[in-house]
Formats: structure tokens, C-alpha cells, sequence
């Protein structure tokens, strides 16, 4: 008998009927055209929200408004056949409005606030050194399921299932309350990119100021799991104690995902290979070697009880943890695995420099056709990336609600009405309020300060 | 600054030797002078600059800047010592105030080397040093102390120091500490870190840098606007022949091996390229694909050493549309191979990759870039080196740079073992690796007479 057929967990019963899965994200080319499109940009497409959050308040009648602000903002458009159009800018929301309209593209993307109007950096090129520079720009995330493809076993790629999208949910725990409460940031955006992760738009003006370098400060305060194909312990953890952050992250979300989880419904100890994975992460060669000897053996009788997976894991963490392992490398070990099976992996570049562009929420995905909804951070292990509104679903809704003519707000007998809502009471509202105080306060100060100049 | 657990007291220690360099001097300076003391200077900053790139530890990083510093910047008369310092340093703000390149280079410099000098001051300097930065933070309340002690604590386990209650800690916007919060070296709260008294380097060092950073922009402008005219004659010469000698040529242009053709490629691959760029090249004609850091390592690598834009076009082309197809390639990937060679969007002609910034790339999931040195594991890196020919007795002393993390020496000491040939000026850059190696190869071809 072979080791394989002794550690594969036989399953006698189906867990999913054959043939496509319908819980799954897949590419449907079906439910997205040009067509469809130019009516979502005309009846439901939130832009004037958009422009709002862009706006950060500057399109009041405050004195202190600084008026060419969004006109300095970068937007870049996809249109059909790949054409990239890029630093688009647009003074107010009408022209923002009628240039979607009109161009219809299939992907938007929001880059920076740079010094002067992008679309007329050429004419400032002239007058020499770096006046066309970024100068504001929101802190963003990008995650991509697709980099978590050796630690998850249900699908590859660009598809995503709700036994993978967990991966997701931690992600946007860890990263919201680190965000939160060790940065002190407030105005955050979760958003589903539309097919295989999330974006994650961090707007407080603290967070829109922050230089290229104290951005990569951040990224490489959240980051722990380092990539590179050629090296195979991604996670090191050293230290006699993990930092408050990390400990912090392991023990309120981590090792919860993974035991309760990720363990089981990944089979992430259910075949030889797979073991071997996690094998392979147990710096002592002697003590791996008695794991595999264990779970080789005919010990089924003692554990047939119990799920393999949360079986074989229970023996590592008695092995790993018990008291003869006092060498520090060892006693780190089990933490990390569980960081390396499901800690946040970053796509590092997007968030080092101003200048990377990020997709806007509310686009719709050409190759899914899913709009990028908001996802509520505070529940977002409910969130579902297949049940996310479709296009082609979003204009069957108008269809059949054509009696009603209200077109101002027609997304309020769709599905999106529900994400649109979201967007304004937990984001837009809470920030264009605090946008509006800063601004308030900032005014006096200078006020005050003038004062002073002239009572001198 | 208010300093709350400890009396300030005067002692014999005297004035910090260390300067903020606020203020140019107003000294007279003889026309050698002007120059021999920015070149010993220059030393120094080469001196780091190489320090930085072989991946030393602050440990030994304190130990080279002490050492550099003592043997350039002495003066057989003790009263010159502190103008040598000043004067140098502002003759090179002249000399590297010019472009934005050269600006990024002695910034970075110069803030290492302020780092490494306060670290060498008496903590009583230290002190009178921050409060003539008049940095605005309050030493910690012991009220608010007792609300994070454990955390406090938590850190400086995790880092490997034995926490102290006696410790002073600074609360301060993290945005003042990037590089402790990027090392995960502080406690951050609502965006507060927690700066303990012997990490306050990182606050004074960042505000050495800001304020050094905005000199240099205004330097720039004294520059165009009126001195380089007014010196035509005397210091322009001096300072435009000061920038160039030591920063050591880019590998922008190729120059002594001026055109190589796509039918050599891969036999220059396997004599001429250092591992990075093997490593990337094998993967790509394996994989018929390289994710973004890899075709831009590879790509700049590749227009430094004489591939011309026609035919670096082929030769992604013809491994690309094996994978994508001609279509998908000519959409996405041309633009950029074009935009390297200067050919779209701002027109930059851009330069190739230097080992100081391979080194300091961060390979993500799927990504072949990077320093092998660096970023494969032992066993990876052995394999590697097995197979490009290095014995087993050079393998050892390449894996004992490497633990040392001498990358570069590790480099070096591959290349020897490959050419059979030392190599003593050491490897500082992929294309100089190239270059060393083509001129080693050429030369037995053509024996000179």
C-alpha cells in the first residue's frame, strides 16, 4: 500500500453536485457588454457620491475651500479594446459625469492628487523640475486571492468560493482594527474588486498626506508573510514575545479562522502532500519526521471520530508545545504556520508609492460582470462574493420596476440601492463631517495667526 | 523638548561635537582647502554607501562610520576639526544639490552618517542635541506610563531588550518614526508611537532629514539663479568635477561593449550574467513569462549591456507571446519595454538596477527578482550555485558571505570561481559584474602581444 492511499481522507459523500459550481466567481462573459454599461452609468452608477468623496469638502462655499482641488485629481479610463486613457481630470461633477456617459469605460481608475491639473501637465513640463508631482493621495490596499494559491486547495487563480473567500474576511479584520486602532485612522472604504479580493481605501488627510516613505513604513508594519518563489519559510517570527500588534491578531483572529475553518473546510492535513507542506515548516527535522511517522501509522482507530484535519493538527500543536520543546524556534512554530496559512498578503507596491492608480468602487468587472460593492468591515464575515449584483441582474431589476418613474433614484429598487446606502451613511457622511470641522479649524488657526501678525 | 525624569546638569562633557549644520559658516576658506576637505568627506559617504549595500547591521554600520570618520575627517590642528566638518559638508551640499539623483544619494548619506554620530554621542549631548531641534514632544506622564506599561513592555521583548521602568518614552505622531514603525519596534496607539528615550535617534534623525532635504532644493535654486555664474571661474569646475568622480557610472548608456544581438543572448547569459540575472533569464525562457519586478530587473539589465529597443522587443516577444500570444503582448507588454528605453509617457531614459536596490526589493508571491544572495533560501542558492559550476570549496565561502550578509562579497566570490580570475574592485552593480566578465573573457580570445 502506498503512504498516499493511507493519509487520504476518504469522502463517500458528494460534497457539491458535479458540474459547475454555482457558489463560485467565476468569468461570465455573458452578463457584461458596452450596452449594459452605458445604462448602469446612466441610471445607477453613484457619481455624484463619487465626486462627493473626492471633493473632500473643497466643493463647499467654506472660504477656506480650495477650489482647485479635484480638479487635480488623476482619473484614468480603460475603454473596450484595452485603450488606456490616463490623467483625466474633471473641474466639477457634471463634466465628471458626462465624460463617463459619453466614454462609457470599462474600468475607472482613481489616482493621485498631483500639484497641478494632470491633463495639462505637458504645458508645466516645460518650466523644468518636478512641477507635476503627486502631492495628496488616499492610503490603499490592494489583496488578491490569487496569491494565496499554495494555502488554498478549492480553487486556483483568478476564481474564488466561499471556501477560500474566509482568506478575505481575515484579511479585512486584521487590517481594519490594526488600521484603526494602532494608526488612529477613522474614514475607511472595504471594497470587492469584483472578481478575486478587495481593496481597502484609507481617507482620513492624515492618511492622504503621508509621504512615499512613511507609507512603505506602514505596509511593512502589516506585513509578515514575505513572498519570493525562491525561498520557502515565508513567515519568521522572532523574538522571545511577539509584538502587542501581532499577538494581538493571532489570537483574536488567526488561529479562530484557521482551526475552526480553514483547517477543515481547506483539508489542509487531508493528504500526504499536504502534510509534507506543513511539514516542511518544522525547522527540527527529527520531530516533523515523528509527525509523518504518526500519521502514517495505523492510529486511524484512535482518531476516526474526529475530522483527520483538526486530528493530525492537535497532535502537531501536543508535539510542538509540549514542555521538552523549550528551544525558542520550535515553540514559535505552530503561530507560525497559522500565519503563514492566513495572514494578509499584501501587494506591497500599490501602497508604497502615491502614484499607483486603484480601481474606483462602483465600476463594474468586465471579465465577472459583479459591481466592486462596499464591504462593511464590521460584518465582513457575512459578506458573499457570489451573491455580489451583477450587471446583467442590476438592469433585469430596472426592467421589472419600469411603473415607477423616479429617475433620480433608481438604484433604490435594485439591489445596489443597499450598498449605496452603505457607502453614504458609514463612509461619505462621517467624512465630509470631519472633512468640514478640519477645515473649519484649520481657517481659524490661520485666522488667529493673522490676528497675531497684525497686533504686533 | 521638556525633559521630565532627569535634571539637566552641565558637566565636563562640553558642547556635542555633532553639528545640525543650520547655517553655512562664515569662514575663510583657501581654494585646496575647499576641496580636499569635500573629498575626504566624499570618503566617508562612499564609505556608507558601500556599508549599506553589502547589508551591514547597525552594529557593525556604528563601528565602519566611526572608523571612516576618524580616518578622513582628522586635522593635525584640533581647532580645525569642527570647520573641516562644516565646511565639507556645505561645499557637497554645492556639489550634490544639482539633481534630483544626486540629492537622493547624499541625503541619504549624510542622514546615515548623522544617525551613526549621534548614536556615538554621551546621552547628555544627545539631549542638548534634541533640544536644539526644539522637537515639540513631552516625555511620557507616569499617569498615562501606567495605562501602557505592559505594552511598552510587550515591545521591548519582542525586539530582545529587557524592559525598564525607568525608561523615558516620547509619545509622537507615528508619521515622525517611519523606519521604528516599519520594523514593528514601537507601540502604536490611535496614532501615537511610543519612542523610548534610546530610539530617539529615529525622531532626530528624520527631522536631520527633513530639514537637510529642504536645503538641498534651496541650494539648488542659489545655484542656477546665481552661483554657478558668479564662479564660473573658480568653484564651478571644482564642484561639477567633484559629482562626478565618485558616484561611480550608472550603466545608463552601454559604453565598452557598445551592441550585443539577440543571436548571443543566450550564450552571454550563461558566461556573462551575475545569478540575478541568470536566475531571471532561465525562468523567463522556462516560464515564457516574468511578473513586473522581473522584466523590469532583466529589461534595464539587458539595455545596459547593448540590447537595442528593436531587438529587446523581439526577444520579450518571442518568449511572451508563447504564453500570452503576439496579441496580448503587443497590448501590454510593449508599452513598458518601450517606456524603459525613454520611448513613452514622461520619456526617462531610465537606468538599470543597481545591487543596493535588488538587494532591497521585496519578491513577492510568483516574482523570480530580487538578489539571490539575499532572497533564496540556503538550499536554493546552493542549488543554484551547483549548477552555474561553483566547487564546493568556493560554495562554502559564498554561503559564508551570505550569512554574513555580505551579498556582494558572495557575488564577488562567485564570479572568481567562475572566471578563475580575482576580481578586486568588487561587484557594485549587474552590469559592472557583465562588464568585468566580458573584459576577462575577451581577453583570453585575443591575448594581447
Amino acid at each position: 500500500m502506498t503512504k498516499e492511499e493511507v493519509l487520504v481522507e476518504r469522502d463517500d459523500m458528494q460534497i457539491d453536485g458535479g458540474g459547475p459550481d454555482s457558489r463560485q466567481v467565476r468569468a461570465d462573459p455573458a452578463g457584461f457588454s458596452a450596452d449594459y454599461l452605458k445604462i448602469y452609468y446612466g441610471k445607477l452608477f453613484p457619481c455624484a457620491d463619487i465626486y462627493k468623496w473626492l471633493s473632500y469638502g473643497n466643493d463647499g462655499k467654506h472660504p477656506a475651500c480650495d477650489h482647485s482641488y479635484i480638479g487635480r485629481r488623476e482619473f484614468s479610463f480603460t475603454l473596450e479594446h484595452d485603450i488606456y486613457v490616463r490623467f483625466q481630470s474633471f473641474n466639477n461633477a457634471n463634466e465628471m459625469e458626462n465624460a463617463i456617459k459619453e466614454k462609457c469605460p470599462f474600468k475607472i481608475d482613481i489616482g493621485p492628487v498631483y500639484s497641478v491639473d494632470p491633463a495639462k501637465r505637458h504645458a508645466y513640463a516645460q518650466a523644468g523640475n518636478n512641477v507635476f508631482t503627486p502631492v495628496e493621495r488616499e492610503l490603499i490596499f490592494d489583496i488578491d486571492m490569487s496569491d494565496y494559491d499554495d494555502v488554498r486547495y478549492c480553487c486556483s487563480g483568478a476564481d474564488v468560493c466561499l471556501d477560500c473567500w474566509p482568506l478575505m474576511t481575515i484579511a479585512i479584520k486584521v487590517m481594519d482594527r490594526a488600521l484603526r486602532d494602532d494608526f488612529g485612522f477613522n474614514h475607511i472604504l472595504w471594497a470587492y474588486s469584483g472578481r478575486r479580493g478587495v481593496h481597502c481605501w484609507v481617507c482620513d488627510g492624515r492618511a492622504r498626506r503621508l509621504s512615499n516613505e512613511q507609507r512603505s513604513s506602514i505596509a511593512d508594519y502589516l506585513r509578515v508573510y514575505k513572498g519570493g518563489e525562491n525561498n520557502s519559510k515565508k513567515v519568521n517570527l522572532t523574538g522571545p514575545v511577539l509584538h502587542p500588534f501581532l499577538a494581538r491578531t493571532y489570537t483574536d483572529v488567526l488561529r479562530g479562522f484557521f482551526e475552526e475553518k480553514l483547517l477543515c473546510s481547506q483539508k489542509l492535513l487531508a493528504s500526504e502532500e499536504r502534510c509534507q507542506k506543513i511539514l516542511e515548516l518544522i525547522p527540527d527535522e527529527s520531530i516533523a519526521a515523528e509527525l509523518l511517522d504518526r500519521w502514517q501509522g495505523n492510529r486511524r482507530s484512535s482518531i476516526s471520530k474526529e475530522d483527520v484535519n483538526i486530528a493530525r493538527w492537535e497532535q502537531l500543536k501536543h508535539i510542538l508545545q509540549s514542555g521538552k520543546q523549550k528551544a525558542q524556534g520550535l515553540r514559535r512554530c505552530v503561530e507560525e504556520i497559522v500565519f503563514s496559512y492566513t495572514y494578509p498578503r499584501l501587494d506591497m507596491e500599490v501602497s508604497k508609492h502615491m502614484n499607483h492608480l486603484l480601481k474606483a468602487p462602483f465600476c463594474v468587472h468586465p471579465k465577472t460582470g459583479r459591481v466592486c460593492v462596499p464591504i462593511d468591515p464590521d460584518n465582513c464575515g457575512d459578506f458573499d462574493p457570489t451573491t455580489v449584483p451583477t450587471l446583467s441582474e442590476l438592469l433585469e431589476e430596472l426592467n421589472m420596476s419600469r411603473t415607477r418613474a423616479e429617475p433620480e433614484n433608481e438604484w433604490e429598487r435594485t439591489s445596489l440601492g443597499k450598498s449605496i446606502r452603505f457607502f453614504r451613511s458609514s463612509f461619505l457622511h462621517p467624512l465630509l463631517k470631519s472633512c468640514k470641522e478640519e477645515m473649519e479649524s484649520s481657517y481659524n488657526a490661520k485666522l488667529q495667526q493673522s490676528r497675531n501678525s497684525l497686533s504686533w | 523638548m521638556e525633559i521630565v525624569r532627569s535634571q539637566r546638569n552641565l558637566t565636563a562633557d562640553g558642547p556635542p561635537s555633532l553639528s545640525l549644520y543650520r547655517s553655512a559658516p562664515s569662514l575663510e576658506v583657501r581654494l585646496e582647502d575647499f576641496e580636499l576637505y569635500a573629498i575626504d568627506r566624499l570618503r566617508v559617504l562612499k564609505g556608507i554607501s558601500d556599508g549599506i549595500s553589502r547589508g551591514k547591521k547597525p552594529e557593525e554600520m556604528e563601528k565602519l562610520v566611526s572608523e571612516l570618520w576618524r580616518a578622513n575627517m582628522r586635522h593635525q590642528d584640533a581647532s580645525e576639526v569642527t570647520n573641516k566638518d562644516m565646511i565639507s559638508h556645505f561645499v557637497l551640499r554645492l556639489v550634490y544639490c544639482r539633481t534630483e539623483d544626486l540629492r537622493k544619494w547624499f541625503l541619504s548619506m549624510e542622514t546615515t552618517l548623522f544617525r551613526y554620530r549621534f548614536r556615538l554621542e554621551s546621552p547628555e549631548s544627545q539631549r542638548m542635541l534634541m533640544a536644539e531641534f526644539q522637537l515639540p514632544y513631552k516625555a511620557l506622564s507616569n499617569a498615562e506610563f501606567e495605562t501602557v506599561k505592559d505594552k511598552l513592555g510587550q515591545v521591548a521583548r519582542s525586539i530582545g531588550q529587557s524592559s525598564n521602568a525607568e525608561t523615558i518614552f516620547f509619545k509622537v505622531p507615528f508619521e515622525e518614526v517611519p523606519e521604528l514603525v516599519a520594523s514593528r519596534r514601537v507601540f502604536l496607539l490611535k496614532g501615537y508611537a511610543y519612542v523610548a528615550m534610546n530610539q530617539v535617534v529615529s525622531l532626530v534623525v528624520t527631522q536631520f532629514r527633513s530639514n537637510l532635504s529642504k536645503a538641498l532644493v534651496l541650494t539648488n535654486r542659489k545655484w542656477t539663479s546665481t552661483i554657478r555664474e558668479q564662479e564660473k571661474e573658480r568653484l564651478t569646475p571644482i564642484v561639477e568635477a567633484l559629482s562626478n568622480s565618485y558616484l561611480g557610472p550608472d550603466y545608463s548608456q552601454p559604453k565598452e561593449f557598445a551592441e550585443i544581438s539577440l543571436k548571443d543572448i543566450d550564450q552571454l547569459a550563461s558566461n556573462s550574467f551575475p545569478l540575478c540575472m541568470r536566475h531571471l533569464f532561465e525562468k523567463l525562457r522556462e516560464d515564457h513569462h516574468l511578473r513586473h519586478g522581473g522584466r523590469m530587473q532583466l529589461g534595464l539589465f539587458l539595455k545596459g549591456v547593448g540590447l537595442k529597443l528593436d531587438d529587446a522587443l523581439a526577444f520579450w516577444k518571442m518568449e511572451f507571446s508563447q504564453k500570452v500570444g503576439t496579441e496580448r503582448f503587443d497590448k501590454e507588454y510593449a508599452y513598458t519595454i518601450r517606456h524603459n528605453y525613454g520611448k513613452e509617457g514622461k520619456r526617462t531614459d531610465y537606468t538599470p538596477y543597481s545591487c543596493h536596490k535588488i538587494i532591497s526589493s521585496t519578491p513577492g508571491v510568483g516574482d523570480h527578482h530580487g538578489c539571490p544572495y539575499r532572497h533564496f533560501s540556503e538550499e536554493n542558492l546552493r542549488a543554484a550555485l551547483g549548477k552555474i559550476g561553483v566547487g564546493s570549496r568556493a560554495l562554502d565561502d559564498v554561503m559564508d558571505k551570505v550569512r554574513n550578509r555580505h551579498y556582494q562579497l558572495a557575488c564577488t566570490l562567485t564570479f572568481e570561481a567562475i572566471h578563475a580570475a580575482s576580481c578586486d574592485t568588487g561587484i557594485n552593480h549587474p552590469n559592472h559584474y557583465f562588464s568585468e566578465s566580458q573584459k576577462i573573457l575577451k581577453s583570453r580570445i585575443q591575448p594581447t602581444t
